[in-house]
């Protein structure tokens, strides 16, 4: 095609689309006076920026002093043993910046520096080891993206619509680019007995965190990870060395994690019996639900991001991942569930990893019913509330992964609710 | 049968010290214990010293913090009570927490026995034991917890994977749509302004 041809290809679609109403350039208003930003000169075009030894390692600016960790303090007795959000409905993008991706502890953050840090391999093994760090260094590594979801992100909603925005709703979640060593490498040094069917692992920390994994997923795509996201990991997230385990829930990634056990049955710890088992309604429960089911959540608008553009171009924005596979498609209704419109990937969804959809859209001004609504490589379609809640009641705690509505008023604010 | 693979010959081998100082999970048929015994009037003295700050004198729990007593039959109920009494499967798992992480901010100060003399207490408190009663290693496992048989596997793949398959519904998938429930009427979200460190 010519340049020419173009150009009157393009002039034609213009005439048509104001003949049949289709807004291009008709929405653009014009300025009454001229913007004094642009005619005046302003103090950062006549004047001089920070130097570059003013941040050696540097924050985001003031500017973005909302888009922090935050803490529901009524949760738990106290913030040792506790949880903190991150600010997903300010995020875009996969990648969760590592200072304000969330924390789980249960006995604090830890502060255990390279020289001291150890690592024991011990039980069913030909030779029991202990590493040092800088040993973990020296094994050959892989690099992988994957999702850390709480086994209770979402939990609070079970009962009903409780906490008013994305963060506190669906913030107990970062995804990180990881790098490290297969923990199959670290237990073929160790010489593991084919006939150890279980893992057990913990950290260094007071908690420990004990957790039983079994021999099939260790071997697999389980992660002994040192760097996140380029960097070492940060103290909150277990500097220095961390279990990664992908689309399996959070609880299982031990932080600061000390020792691996090969053993022929699981421990039944604390972390995998009073807690992280699902009470169904007869009272019985769950154990060992390890994985975190297909999700997705609409980060903007929601209740923290209101639309304040009024009518118009809006994008509808949110986030998708499966612990059973890649995410295939994400459709999103705003009526409360009656259609859907198949919303736009980012890119082609990944194993275990966030993916961000996309669904441009014009609005009209009206009240929206926001929801989205994922499906994963499985064909498992994200499922309602009121379908989890026939399985399981309404005491399950951990994962939650019921569809989000969010209610959007005329004046753009937003409100989370449950809908019929 | 250890697996057959190069190595890289990193790391060193675990001296039996090392290993008896780190690896003290307690499995559910006793693996793990420590020889050692207590009993139920010890440990009440334990546990008022240690830990009834925060679980109560009686196990009951203070404010927030976790109730180790009670609750038992409670699992069916709309707001179930769940304790060592009614929840906990195996008293394993009891004493190598307590052992390992007990009490909070102090964990790793106990000596076995003192850790038996608390899991018997605990026990009492929950009524499931007299207030003669000795625990120790021998005895352990003559202990099964009510709720020992209230678990099952994970069965997701078979009652709800199996049902949440297939092509969504698309259109006039619902006749209407109510909102039926609203966080603003609860009020429990934190305002933002408060903890905004950079404001």
């Amino acid at each position: 095609m010519t340049e020419e041809t173009t150009g009157k290809s393009r002039r034609a679609f213009l005439k048509g689309a104001a003949l049949t109403g289709v807004s291009l350039a008709a929405g653009q208003a014009s300025a009454a006076t001229p913007d004094p930003l642009i005619t005046e000169v302003q103090p950062w075009a006549s004047g001089l920026g920070d130097g570059v030894d003013e941040t050696p390692y540097g924050l985001p600016i003031q500017y973005e002093g909302d888009v922090v960790r935050r803490n529901v303090e009524w949760l738990t007795a106290d913030t040792i043993s506790s949880i903190n959000f991150t600010p997903i409905h300010a995020l875009d993008g996969t990648i969760t910046p590592q200072g304000c991706a969330f924390e789980r502890h249960h006995s604090g953050a830890i502060d255990l520096k390279k020289e001291d840090y150890r690592l024991m391999i011990n039980g069913m093994v030909d030779r029991p080891l202990v590493f040092t760090y800088a040993d973990l260094e020296r094994f050959p590594r892989e690099n992988h993206v994957y999702f850390c979801e709480c086994a209770a992100n979402t939990g609070m909603e079970w009962a009903g619509a409780q906490l008013n925005g994305a963060q506190f709703t669906h913030g107990m979640i970062h995804n990180m680019e990881y790098t490290g060593v297969p923990l199959r490498t670290l237990l073929e040094e160790a010489g593991y007995d084919t006939a150890g069917k279980w893992v057990y692992v913990e950290g260094a920390d007071a908690s420990s965190n004990g957790r039983s994994i079994p021999m099939e997923k260790a071997l697999d795509d389980v992660l002994v990870a040192f760097k996140a996201n380029g960097e070492a990991l940060r103290k909150e997230h277990g500097y220095p060395v961390r279990l990664v385990v992908p689309g399996w829930e959070g609880n299982m990634w031990v932080k600061w994690i000390r020792r691996i056990e090969v053993s022929d049955a699981p421990v039944e710890s604390r972390e995998e019996t009073s807690k992280y088992t699902d009470t169904l309604e007869d009272g019985t429960s769950r154990k060992w639900t390890w994985e975190m089911d297909a999700k997705s959540v609409v980060t903007s608008p929601s209740p923290q991001s209101p639309i304040t553009h009024g009518k118009g171009p809006l994008v509808i924005s949110g986030l998708a991942w499966s612990g059973r596979g890649a995410i295939t498609r994400v459709d999103v209704s705003k009526d409360g569930g009656k259609t859907w419109e198949t919303a736009r990937l980012a890119k082609p969804g990944e194993k275990m990893a966030l993916s961000r959809f996309y669904l441009d859209t014009n609005w009209d001004g009206e009240e929206m019913m926001l929801q989205s609504r994922a499906m994963d490589e499985t064909g498992y379609v994200q499922p309602t509330k009121a379908q989890l809640r026939e399985v399981r009641g309404l005491n399950s705690i951990y994962h939650n992964n019921c569809i989000q509505t969010w209610l959007v008023r005329s004046n753009g604010e937003a409100e989370n609710v449950e809908v019929s | 049968t250890p697996v057959a693979a190069e190595t890289f010959g990193l790391g060193r081998v675990a001296l039996p010290e090392e290993i008896a100082a780190w690896d003290k999970d307690v499995s559910p048929d006793g693996t793990g214990l420590p020889v050692g015994s207590g009993d139920v009037l010890t440990g009440e003295e334990v546990f008022a010293d240690q830990c009834a700050v925060c679980h109560g004198d009686f196990a009951e729990g203070v404010g927030n913090w976790p109730k180790l007593a009670g609750g038992s039959g409670t699992l069916a109920h709309d707001d179930p009570l769940k304790t060592v009494g009614s929840y906990w499967p195996y008293l394993s798992t009891t004493w190598d927490y307590v052992n390992r992480s007990m009490p909070f901010g102090n964990a790793q100060s106990l000596q076995p026995d003192e850790v038996y003399a608390i899991v018997a207490y605990i026990l009492y408190s929950n009524d499931l034991v007299d207030e003669d009663f000795v625990l120790s290693n021998e005895t352990f496992t003559d202990v099964v917890l009510p709720n020992h048989d209230g678990f099952i596997q994970d069965d997701r793949i078979e009652t709800e994977h199996s049902k949440w398959v297939g092509e969504p519904c698309m259109e006039n998938c619902k006749e209407d749509v109510k909102v039926t429930m609203r966080a603003m009427v609860l009020d429990v979200t934190p305002d933002e302004g408060d903890d905004d460190a950079a404001s």
